[in-house]
């Protein structure tokens, strides 16, 4: 059964209404994590992160305090706040900025103060168009409190923060992709090496990029200590993570909860949290860290949500979001519906993944609606391979960024996971669901 | 620690140790040490992308071994490389694959197909059979992106070397990528069509059939074609090309990357322009420049009839028998080869004994003060710390010399000060920019020379001088004092002034700066080497001026000949009765045509010539020659660098070769040249004043040899066959040497040149040119690329590309005058007054009306001509509504 | 003369100045073009292109990479309707289908009285309400048949116009503090802090 001791950090304001107006948050708190950052040395609050050990919640799962320290001593940096948010069944960052903006704009003025940075963008995702007008609100909220703009507090540390509409690209969540759509250009990822944010970012500066959901653990973190914050969760996973649970559940939705205490099977099966298969049915496979995170399957279940746990299992928590597919599930076309995202999305830029994505597709497509060759199983699996050599976890790379290695993980796992499904969509010449 | 001093470092590259330059992409040291590695995006000559992925090898890192982009990866020491490794074999077959997925299968009909680098990676590596049975991608069939420039969106693979050359290179980023994924295609804007005059290099660098030439589309197989390495005669840059040619018929022409010249790239009218070689079959009228001139014709009974050699030699040499030698005189010669020109100097100042010669139209500058000047190469520009350009727009008048200087300042090296007489895109390149009013070019050269007085003139105008004390200062201030790394490049800025405006502003800047280097900026073809085989009065082949050669031997100088305008007014006046053209067309050519055509209508005119032109409805006898790519011999290029130019075809008819020609119209009158052919002209010259023209001959194919430099020689480079793709015909990958490249330059021997003596520059006096009042503007005449020159009118690609004349002019004028753009307006000035439609310009410098020389308009040379003809140096003009 | 309305011209300047380069103000512009003309005009285009120092094609290479500007005429309202996996589970196909049939206009397409376009779209991050449906991109949590065809009524009927306001329009809250500080000041400050942050490491290790 769950565990439900750990407070609420980022989500604590979910049971009210009004959880996205400024007098709800100057009621609830709003602010003193800033208040008392400011206060501390920046450094000081810089150690409080490192301490606190918040790993990223972006994806990669990178040490926050471990980014910060490579660029304490650049004279010029920017602090860029990634709100993008695209990776299919991820909407929690969709939840912070919706619904507790100014928690975010706290968050990025201690992270700024942190790094001492006077310029913040944050990028956050086009089709959030309510989510964009409540952090413009937000901003110009705190400005009016004297939380943002020249002289925070009377601190003598100033920040503004420019909100950064994206328009519609799943890209532009990398982070140099990002940085391109925020210098106004395509979302075209750059190299690695040499174009790591922290030494080349912005403008040829270094930069920070963090994940909104990154940001709105500071205040807490602040407020309460590192020490607090680590001494939840498990291991490297500490504090709590907000869990975006979709498919076919009873009760799908978005929970927080203590990092690594849970398992999936909690998650999917707790009657407070996703309340059990839709009409009592089976899992069939889950996928637990958004979709360029490889499946796991039934005997995966009690895995905790952890992330050096569920890297154990040559997958990803990635940015916490599980989809959970049933015995109604076509294992293909599942696969299909996640390669034909990866096509669209493909910026475009490296062969392997512009051409191979549409390839995928295409073949998927026929697998699924008719026209599939026993042979395609053999075709998918090499020009997978011909994508990320090997196939393995972490994947290897024959592209710029990993969206392109990121493309297998579902075909593959769908090969692997369910052959036979396959077979019998050549034999059916299409699905044999439908 | 690694060691930022060093400059070499050692890596591994399959195992075999090799040194690299420090910072280098693992593509170019592999290559080096004879490992080619194969590519699609990458180009030499540009920033690396990485993005096709085909260059992708294993390199040994903290986390083992990975795969990474050779083209984009900088050599660290120790770095280890293998690129024939199973998992290396394994991706670029992958990456191979993917690219053919959509690709159409229409190599048989592709203007690519036999020199494509996808197919002939294909060949040589590719599994044969397609595992891709999807529909492939469609895209509607080739659309026009640009007037020379047609796209196949389907054969495209996105390699961006196209848009990247746009932006990067050229600076036009008039296409760019649009769309995102497997849709992304390449666009231009739909009101803005791909009309950069670089738009041909795309179609050269572009590694499949996507972009094609609309010129040379379906013109030739490649299989077909023959090829040979020259010089691009169209403008004084002389371009390294490889012209190539198909049953006896020019069919293309490809910039080759020389360093020191050309990087590779062409303009659109070199590029393009051999449709004006071959001419128009169907076209028979001799005023026609489409019209291949290949009998010899006289005039019988007012009309130019077909002859023999022997008459028309005959019919010429009565000509010149008839007149003495101060009533005969020759114009042109820029056109010719060097050995051509050598050939008719000697006729004209050996046998003629006239020293009425002149290769330049009124539109130059005084070649004496050229040839005294301490020259610079491009090299020198791209290398200078500041570049001053006093010149007409280096964009349309000397192309590749735009883009190595705008290579140079992009890349930071080089500062630009530029002095502002009319619209230019040095604009763009500038740090400093001193507007400079038409006549005033020489107050502005001393201001900047720390001449009070000459300041003190400048602001006794009524607007006083047209810039800051700050920008004069920040100008000074890149200059230095001594010029040490500066490169003054200098030319005619405003064609509507007096040369000696621009001539005084050179000679200060050459007493005030004596370590800087020049760049004259004449454009017409080999005019450099016209006036280095002397023809121009006083001067005398080798570079050395009869002035100096004359001190030089303690002898009085002779006394100067007349130049084109002063032979075209003793034309007209009946002081001179006798004319040779040398090759061009002296009525298109001189901006005061109305003046041409009386002078010619009242001399006896013999014309040289290949094709048909204005000045030939004058002639009395019309002799054909061979032209560019038609004949050997050598050219100077604006730097004086002497190259060679070999013939790719057969003059058509009867032609013959100046060297020729000249020899036999001596004979007629009685005496020998001593020149048999082209090749012992070249020794001639070579022998008599130690121009390296033999030297340069018997290099072959090769960059040449800069006059008055010490020569280095260089290693010949290789040919990348995927940077320039085309260049040799169905080559599989592999590394070949550089196109054409017969001789190693070592063995190019040192010439020993006359050294050149700095001229005494006097400085004469120019009347100040203060605006008669706030509604005047002053006349700046300007030359774009394409105009009405038989290159251009020849080359039906490049013929539609002529602009309308109109006059140009500053926003702020336009506003302040009350007139918008597209209005017609009659320009008055103190002699007259004609109607002129107004465009604006914001490059245009306020108070200037700007007109292009030699564009399309029912009256428009006349309009320049008429302008240039109401005020001998500076023009003013009021706009009033008609 | 600008092609802009005066008060979108004003904003996009006011845009351009947030930024330390004005290229960067290439997003926030289109998306005001779009707001001007309800899609991407080529004049709107080429306005951008003067306002943030680009060439036109630079404006339409960029602006045709991202899924929310469109180069060609749209209907008042966009809808989207996801398919992608967590909505695919939950029945996006099937309301992608009946969306298309309700509209009377293909996926991809626009309907005859150019009210609506329809599209399918990728994860729009509301998951747990699915299958996910936006207009004009704003949630508007219809996840069963009946319940867009009342939507779609409403908007025929201008009951959601408050909501929802016309396509192009996306952020309506105008940005009210503190406009980008001077370049200058701003390294001042940093300048300050940094050698502020010297003396203390100093101190510290005293
Ligand atoms: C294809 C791709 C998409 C990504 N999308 C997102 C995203 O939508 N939001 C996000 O925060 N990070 C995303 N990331 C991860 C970012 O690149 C980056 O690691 C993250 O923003 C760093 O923030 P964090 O350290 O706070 O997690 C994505 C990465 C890739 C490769
Ligand atoms: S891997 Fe795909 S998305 Fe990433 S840079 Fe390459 S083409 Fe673009
Ligand atoms: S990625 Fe190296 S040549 Fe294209």
């Amino acid at each position: 059964m769950a565990v439900f001791t750990a407070p609420k950090i980022v989500s604590s304001r979910s049971e009210f209404a009004d959880s996205h107006t400024l007098t709800r948050f100057l009621a609830t708190g709003g602010f003193e994590g800033l208040r008392r950052a400011l206060t501390m040395y920046p450094e000081a609050v810089a150690a409080e992160v490192d301490t606190a050990s918040l790993l990223g919640r972006g994806g990669a799962g990178f040490p926050a305090g471990r980014k910060w320290s490579m660029l304490r001593k650049a004279p010029v940096s920017y602090l860029v706040i990634n709100g993008d948010e695209s990776e299919p069944a991820t909407f929690k960052d969709h939840y912070l900025v919706e619904r507790e903006p100014h928690q975010l704009i706290e968050g990025v003025t201690i992270a700024a103060y942190a790094l001492q940075v006077t310029q913040a963008f944050i990028f956050l995702r086009g089709e959030f168009a309510l989510g964009l007008e409540r952090v413009q609100q937000a901003i110009n909220d705190a400005y009016e409190q004297g939380a943002l703009g020249s002289n925070i507090f009377g601190s003598g540390f100033s920040l503004d923060i420019v909100v950064h509409p994206g328009a519609g690209a799943y890209i532009c969540g990398e982070e140099t992709s990002l940085i391109e759509a925020l210098e106004g250009k395509r979302g075209f990822p750059r190299i690695k090496p040499p174009f790591f944010p922290a030494a080349i970012g912005l403008y040829g500066q270094p930069t920070v990029v963090n994940n909104v959901e990154t940001m709105a653990n500071l205040p807490w973190i602040v407020s309460h200590g590192g020490a607090a914050f680590a001494a939840l969760g498990l291991g490297r996973s500490t504090g709590t993570r907000l869990f975006a649970l979709s498919g076919r559940v009873n009760n799908p939705g978005m929970f927080e909860l203590e990092m690594a205490k849970n398992t999936f099977r909690d998650i999917i099966f707790d009657p407070a949290l996703g309340g059990g298969i839709i009409n009592n049915g089976q899992v069939k496979a889950f996928i637990p860290g958004g979709v360029s995170a490889p499946w796991l399957g039934p005997d995966d279940l009690d895995t905790p949500l952890g992330q050096d746990e569920v890297g154990a299992k040559a997958t990803m928590l990635g940015s916490g979001s599980i989809v959970v597919m049933d015995q109604t599930t076509c294992a293909v076309r599942a696969a299909w519906r996640i390669t034909k995202f990866f096509s669209r999305e493909s910026c475009g830029q490296c062969t392997p993944c512009r051409e191979g994505s549409g390839w995928l597709e295409r073949i998927m497509f026929r697998l699924e609606h008719g026209g599939g060759r026993m042979e395609d199983l053999d075709l998918l699996m090499d020009l997978c391979d011909n994508i990320a050599p090997g196939l393995g976890w972490p994947p290897q790379q024959t592209t710029i960024c990993v969206l392109g290695s990121s493309i297998p993980s579902s075909i593959t796992s769908a090969i692997n996971m369910f052959r036979d499904e396959f077979y019998a969509h050549v034999t059916h010449d299409g699905c044999p669901h439908d | 620690m690694t060691d930022t001093t060093r400059t070499t470092v050692s890596i591994t590259i399959n195992g075999r140790a090799i040194e690299a330059e420090a910072n280098e992409l693992i593509i170019t040291a592999a290559e080096r040490a004879g490992t080619y590695v194969p590519r699609f995006c990458y180009h030499p000559r540009m920033e690396p992308v990485g993005v096709c992925r085909m260059c992708l090898v294993e390199v040994d890192g903290p986390r083992g071994a990975t795969l990474q982009p050779a083209c984009y990866l900088r050599v660290s020491d120790g770095m280890s490389v293998t690129t024939d490794s199973e998992k290396v074999k394994k991706a670029q077959d992958g990456v191979l694959e993917f690219l053919l997925a959509n690709h159409p299968l229409d190599c048989p009909v592709c203007d690519k197909g036999g020199e494509c680098p996808l197919q002939d990676q294909t060949l040589a590596h590719g599994s044969g059979e397609t595992r891709f049975i999807e529909e492939k991608r469609h895209f509607a069939k080739p659309i026009e992106i640009g007037e020379l420039v047609l796209l196949d969106r389907e054969r495209c693979i996105q390699c961006s070397r196209c848009t990247r050359f746009a932006s990067e290179v050229a600076g036009d980023a008039q296409i760019d990528f649009a769309g995102r994924g497997e849709s992304i295609e390449v666009a231009p804007f739909p009101t803005e069509p791909f009309d950069s005059i670089y738009s041909g290099n795309t179609v050269q660098i572009c590694p499949v059939g996507a972009l094609t030439a609309k010129p040379y589309r379906f013109t030739a197989r490649p299989w077909d074609l023959e090829q040979v390495e020259s010089t691009c005669t169209t403008c004084s840059v002389g371009c390294r090309v490889a012209v190539q040619s198909s049953q006896g018929r020019l069919t293309r022409v490809l910039g080759i990357d020389s360093d020191a010249v050309n990087h590779g790239w062409l303009c659109d009218k070199g590029r393009f322009a051999i449709d004006a070689i071959d001419g128009d079959e169907t076209s028979t009228s001799v005023t026609d420049p489409r019209t291949r001139i290949t009998e010899p014709m006289v005039r019988r009974n007012g009309e130019l009839v077909v002859t023999s050699w022997s008459e028309a030699l005959d019919a010429a040499s009565t000509i010149v028998r008839a007149s003495r030698a101060s009533s005969f005189g020759a114009i042109g010669g820029a056109a010719l080869t060097n050995e051509g020109a050598f050939a008719w100097e000697r006729f004209l100042r050996g046998v003629v004994h006239t020293d009425n010669i002149d290769a330049q139209y009124g539109d130059g500058l005084d070649a004496a003060l050229l040839q005294s000047l301490p020259r610079a190469t491009l090299n020198d520009m791209a290398e200078a710390c500041t570049v001053v350009v006093l010149s007409g727009d280096l964009r349309e008048e000397l192309p590749i010399a735009f883009l190595r200087l705008r290579d140079s300042v992009t890349k930071g090296r080089t500062n630009v000060v530029e002095l502002v007489t009319g619209s230019s895109a040095v604009r763009s390149l500038a740090r400093v920019s001193l507007p400079t009013r038409p006549g005033e070019a020489h107050h502005v050269a001393g201001a900047v020379a720390g001449d009070d007085s000459a300041l003190a003139s400048l602001g006794l105008h009524s607007q006083g001088a047209g810039f800051s004390e700050y920008e004069l200062a920040e100008a000074r201030r890149l200059i230095g004092t001594d010029g040490a790394g500066v490169v003054f490049v200098v030319g005619r800025s405003n064609l509507a002034e007096d040369s000696a405006i621009v001539e005084n502003a050179v000679a200060i800047f050459a007493r005030q700066f004596p370590k800087a280097r020049f760049l004259p900026a004449l454009r017409r073809s080999n005019v450099f080497g016209a006036l280095d085989m002397g023809l121009s009065p006083g001067l005398r082949p080798g570079r050395s001026s009869a002035v100096a050669m004359a001190r030089a031997l303690g002898v009085a100088a002779d006394a100067t000949g007349r130049g084109t305008i002063e032979q075209l007014h003793a034309l007209r006046d009946g002081t001179q009765s006798a004319l040779l053209l040398l090759g061009g067309c002296v009525i298109s050519n001189t901006l005061q045509r109305g003046l041409a055509e009386a002078a010619l209508g009242a001399a006896a005119v013999i014309a040289v010539t290949g094709h048909g032109s204005a000045s030939l409805a004058y002639a009395d006898v019309i002799l054909p020659s061979s032209v560019s790519h038609e004949r050997s011999g050598t050219v100077t290029n604006l730097e004086g660098r002497v190259s060679a130019v070999f013939p790719k075809i057969v003059a058509p008819g009867s032609a013959w070769s100046d060297v020729a020609i000249a020899s036999e119209l001596a004979e007629m009158l009685g005496q020998s040249l001593g020149l048999d052919s082209p090749e012992h002209t070249s020794q001639t010259i070579e022998d008599s004043v130690g121009y390296p023209a033999a030297s340069v001959m018997a290099a072959g194919a090769s960059d040449g040899i800069v006059v008055g430099r010490d020569h280095t020689t260089t290693a010949a480079g290789t040919e990348d066959p995927m940077a320039n793709p085309g260049l040799r015909s169905a080559e599989l990958v592999g590394l070949s040497p550089r196109a054409g490249d017969v001789t190693a330059r070592g063995d190019v021997p040192t010439a020993s040149v006359p050294a050149v003596e700095t001229r005494d520059v006097q400085i004469q006096s120019v009347p100040s040119t203060a605006l008669a009042d706030a509604y005047a503007l002053q006349v700046v005449v300007s030359r774009r690329l394409y105009d009405q020159s038989a290159a251009v009118l020849g080359s039906p690609a490049l013929a539609d590309l002529i602009p309308h004349t109109v006059g140009m002019a500053n926003p702020y004028d336009l506003d302040r005058l009350g007139v918008s753009t597209g209005d017609v307006v009659r320009a008055v000035g103190t002699l007259g007054s004609f109607d002129i439609e107004v465009v604006v310009n914001a490059l245009v410098p306020r108070g200037v009306l700007e007109f292009v020389a030699n564009t399309l308009a029912d009256d428009g040379r006349d309009i320049v001509g008429r302008a240039l003809a109401m005020n001998e140096a500076v023009i003013e003009l009021r706009l009033e509504s008609r | 003369m600008t092609y802009f309305r005066q008060d979108i011209r004003l904003r996009a300047q006011e845009v351009v100045a947030l930024y330390p380069q004005k290229r960067s103000a290439m997003l926030p512009l289109l998306h005001l073009a779009q707001e001007h003309d309800g899609y991407l005009t080529p004049e709107g285009m080429a306005e951008v292109a003067e306002l943030t120092g680009t060439s036109p094609a630079e404006v339409r290479g960029t602006a045709s990479f991202y899924d929310m500007f469109h180069l060609e005429p749209v209907g008042t309202y966009v809808v989207g309707v996801c398919t992608n996996i967590a909505c695919l589970l939950a029945g996006g196909q099937e309301m992608l289908d009946h969306a298309a049939s309700t509209l009377g206009c293909a996926v991809g397409s626009t309907s005859a009285d150019g009210m609506f376009t329809l599209e399918e779209t990728e994860c729009l991050a509301d998951c747990n309400i699915a299958p996910c449906v936006q207009v004009n991109h704003r949630f508007v949590r219809t996840t069963t048949p009946d319940a867009l065809d009342a939507l779609v009524d409403d908007l025929r009927n201008g009951r959601r116009d408050e909501e929802i306001p016309a396509h192009g329009t996306l952020i309506r809250v105008r940005r009210s503090g503190g406009l980008r500080a001077p370049a200058d000041q701003v390294a001042n400050e940093r300048a300050v802090a940094h050698r502020a942050r010297e003396e203390r490491a100093a101190q510290e290790k005293k």
